[in-house]
């Protein structure tokens, strides 16, 4: 069994940027999708705007952490604590370079899994304390989205793990030295891909929280801090998502010329530019037409990327 | 170490099952159910079935509990399910129960007392699970996927809508 634990230098200084990335996407995502825009974006406080971050941040503390009186009060408190949590144990199996990284689990694939899959609690909690029309409709969705496309999620990466014959994240970077499997699993990264932005709910696939519609959905009873926390938690699953593609599809750290890290870092932004340009590019879906589009699209394409993947690896190693 | 640590989660597994069974807010309860799967999956692992470990967190956890969250909260119960609640949970109910429970806790006792303790620390992996599935169990597999699929056709026929939307109308 493998399952070394990286040193305390290790975990420390990737939580603390892991947190740091993620804290800066504010400033980023604004600054990016003004750009996209034809706008210019935050750029009074400090360089480029960058104090943008810090006077957000002095913002949210003081203002009034409110609970209101008709929650469910533990439950509410509880509610945005989970996707933190869960986003950012998230990282420990992520390889981030050779030596790099704070655990090497045999089934680290499936522990990312797991963990998107109980980061939905977070959303479908706040939606049932809140004890609101709009964020049980929230709520209710998120549940809905996420237990659906968690599935996709799960029957796409199996491609991988067919070729790569582990769920060791770090063994499959390692196996994508011939070539990325970006390559031969087009539609596994495809279906991947949807199935991550359903996942984190970002836009366009932002349902449960569909401003038009439902207001603010499952966080609008929520204030100051607690709303950070999932402000800041959608971020952390953003980052996440992107460095899970990129360890899966795009040969995480390997790369010629630069460093490891270098290169998994350039990796990784890349994707979170992606997703930040797909909020400024893509109208959202209705609702009925994202279930419909995962259950009978979605779905036969993963499987059958499955079948013909296990054919070809079965034809070529039996 | 390991020990501490199997009975440290073994006791988060039993309080957090006692304190879902005695819960009145139906979604406290599930929370409670949560966490006890959540120490079971840890008992997994601890075990060295790091792959049960995980498919119980995704599985249970993850995607079954969900589904009973999601339940719930349409169900909107308020206060009057919190008093039925009330009386059914009277201390009279609490006797055959508990007689079980201790019964099953003495032949636990017994069993770590004699030291016949099971090897643990074996650790299983992925591929033995897969070859065990769709190898001697492979019945057991297709009989499930079988039940499954009558439950999916069954859940499909009873939310079937009696009466066609006017856009399905109008694409038929």
């Amino acid at each position: 069994m493998n399952s070394t634990l990286g040193s305390p230098a290790n975990i420390i200084g990737i939580l603390f940027s892991v947190i740091l990335v993620s804290a800066l996407l504010i400033w980023v995502e604004r600054r990016l999708l003004a750009v996209w825009q034809d706008r210019l974006g935050p750029n009074r406080v400090g360089p480029f705007g960058l104090m943008q971050v810090m006077a957000d941040m002095i913002k949210m503390f003081f203002k009034e952490d409110w609970i209101p009186s008709f929650t469910d009060r533990w439950v509410f408190v509880l509610a945005p604590t989970i996707v933190f949590i869960t986003m950012l144990t998230g990282f420990a199996v992520i390889p981030f370079a050779p030596g790099v990284g704070i655990i090497d689990f045999n089934f680290g694939l499936l522990y990312f899994l797991a963990l998107t899959s109980l980061s939905v609690y977070s959303i479908v909690l706040a939606g049932y304390a809140s004890n609101n029309k709009y964020a049980l409709l929230g709520g209710l969705r998120a549940a809905a989205q996420t237990v659906s496309y968690e599935v996709f999620m799960g029957i796409s990466i199996m491609g991988v793990v067919m070729l790569a014959g582990t769920f060791n994240l770090r063994e499959i970077v390692e196996a994508q030295r011939d070539g990325w499997f970006i390559g031969p699993q087009f539609l596994g990264f495809l279906i991947f891909l949807i199935a991550a932005i359903a996942e984190s709910r970002r836009a366009p696939l932002d349902l449960p929280e569909a401003e038009q519609e439902l207001v603010a959905g499952f966080h609008l009873e929520y204030s100051g801090m607690k709303f950070g926390m999932f402000f800041v938690g959608e971020y952390l699953g953003i980052t996440l998502s992107s460095a899970v593609i990129v360890t899966l599809f795009f040969g995480g750290w390997l790369g010629p010329g630069l460093p490891p890290l270098v290169w998994f870092c350039l990796k990784t932004s890349i994707g979170i530019m992606f997703f930040i340009l797909l909020r400024g590019a893509l109208p959202r879906p209705r609702y009925d037409q994202l279930m419909r589009f995962g259950w009978k699209v979605l779905l036969p394409a993963g499987l059958l990327n499955l079948l013909l993947t296990g054919a070809i690896v079965l034809s070529l190693h039996g | 170490m390991v020990l501490i640590l199997f009975y440290l989660t073994s006791a988060v597994a039993i309080f957090a099952t006692v304190m879902m069974i005695t819960r009145l807010n139906a979604v406290h309860g599930l929370l409670y159910l949560i966490l006890s799967l959540l120490a079971a999956g840890v008992i997994f692992f601890l075990l060295g079935a790091y792959f049960a470990a995980v498919l119980e967190v995704i599985i249970y956890a993850g995607a079954i509990m969900v589904v009973f969250v999601f339940v719930i909260m349409m169900l909107n119960q308020g206060q009057k399910t919190i008093a039925q609640e009330r009386l059914w949970l009277q201390p009279g109910i609490w006797i055959g129960p508990s007689l079980l429970a201790i019964i099953l806790l003495a032949e636990m006792l017994l069993i770590i007392v004699s030291g016949n303790n099971a090897e643990s620390g074996h650790v299983v992996t992925a591929q033995q699970v897969g070859i065990a599935l769709y190898g001697p169990y492979l019945l057991a597999v297709e009989l499930a996927s079988m039940l499954l699929l009558a439950g999916l056709v069954g859940a499909y026929h009873l939310t079937k809508p009696l009466f066609k939307t006017a856009e399905e109308e109008g694409k038929s």
